[in-house]
């Protein structure tokens, strides 16, 4: 009869502990050649891309008429709430009163001395003054509103466009206090009750988010002009600032521009033609 | 002797550890609810992974399509087997929802069940829920 040692157990009990201990290794190392390699992921066909995306506004085109198509065509798309709207009582009881100042906002109407107070000259032409312009996000190339943000939830896409992950936000509203341009919105509360319409094909927003202008990126996904440019009557027209031949080129190089406090160097993708 | 009252101290405790397990034996448990397949989905049969690995892992792979479709712009996932399917949850033929026409039977009933209350529709709509 083998007498069995204690030094020759221990040897076989510590090359099965090692073989224990190595088996979830190897088993996940065999697992991962054939798990999720073959999966791609991919852009929509069709998609319009670009380097950097800009917007030219044309303010000779744009009337009363014309800011509130544009308005009510981006908020509506979006399912922007609108506070002035009646909430139904049935499906949302108990609704608390509204405070006009926690408004949002994606693209509205501003003063040409709030748009652009640094341009504040002694003889401004007349027309300037109760000329209605539109203002959104700027899309910065510095945007100051993606350093601020903590987590990550604003962010630069590769393509320019400033875009937020409202997943990731977590309300501290930082954004808001460095962008220059208050573009960004806060959900004070719910805004489901104030949407009228609620469009399926975006999602709404939760109370504590921040939210702004996307530059439709879900249209642009799916090779679609942006809403605000179908509704301006070929006052705004967006494309690529990278791409020397694009139309938003020709225009720049074509007409006199502006940008809204260009000094504080964040360099808008917004231009304005005057 | 102490022995018969250690016996019957004995007895008593094994029955009072063993209590959720009497209790169980006397109330009906609910089985957990099959997700049901309904519509589309039942005819497509195919999914973006096989069934046992999506219930397991469906919650990673929505992570990953988020990800994927806010930062990157990409929007289709062609799938390990061939299929590809537009990364949304509740936008269009192709997303989840799409395909899986009854929320409360699908995502919800499993849900309910194991009490997890994912936030998806806080911000996400069901179109059929709006009218």
């Amino acid at each position: 009869m083998m007498k069995k040692s204690k030094r020759s157990f221990l040897k076989v009990a510590g090359i099965a502990a090692i073989g224990l201990g190595a088996f979830p290794a190897i088993h996940f190392a065999s697992s991962d050649s054939h798990g999720t390699a073959h999966t791609v992921k991919s852009p929509n066909e069709g998609a319009l891309l670009a380097h950097r995306w800009g917007m030219v506004i044309d303010t000779n085109k744009i009337t009363d008429e014309v800011v509130e198509n544009i308005v009510e065509a981006c908020h509506k798309a979006h399912n922007v709430p609108d506070f002035n709207h009646e909430v139904d009582e049935e499906k949302y009881p108990k609704t608390r009163p509204v405070n006009h100042k926690q408004e949002v906002k994606w693209i509205w109407e501003e003063g040409f001395h709030y748009a652009f107070p640094d341009k504040e000259d002694e003889f401004l032409a007349e027309r300037f003054h109760d000329l209605p312009f539109l203002v959104t996000c700027n899309h910065c190339k510095n945007a100051p509103c993606v350093k601020a943000c903590p987590t990550q939830a604003t962010f630069k896409r590769e393509d320019g466009i400033v875009l937020m992950d409202f997943h990731r936000c977590i309300g501290c509203r930082f954004c808001m206090a460095a962008c220059p341009y208050g573009s960004r919105s806060f959900n004070f509360r719910d805004p489901r009750p104030f949407i009228d319409e609620t469009v399926s094909t975006f999602p709404t927003r939760s109370k504590g988010v921040v939210e702004k202008c996307n530059l439709c990126a879900e249209r642009l996904a799916k090779g679609e002009q942006p809403h605000c440019v179908e509704a301006s009557e070929g006052a705004i027209v967006v494309g690529d600032l990278e791409d020397p031949e694009s139309e938003v080129r020709v225009l720049l190089n074509e007409h006199y521009t502006i940008r809204r406090k260009q000094s504080l160097g964040t360099e808008p993708s917004v231009y304005y033609i005057m | 002797m102490n022995k018969n009252y250690i016996i019957t101290g004995l007895v008593i405790f094994v029955l009072a550890v063993l209590s959720p397990f009497w209790f169980n034996m006397i109330t009906d448990t609910q089985a957990a609810p099959e997700p049901e397949l309904l519509g589309k989905a039942k005819t497509e049969k195919k999914c973006v992974l096989e069934k046992y690995e999506m219930r397991a892992n469906h919650m990673s792979l929505l992570d990953e399509w988020r990800d994927s479709v806010v930062r990157d712009a990409d929007r289709m996932y062609t799938a390990a087997n061939g299929h590809s399917f537009n990364m949304s949850l509740s936008t269009g033929e192709n997303s989840c929802l799409g395909c899986h026409e009854d929320k409360a039977k699908f995502c919800d009933s499993c849900h309910t069940y194991a009490s997890v209350d994912p936030y998806c529709w806080e911000c996400h709509t069901n179109p059929k829920e709006i009218k």
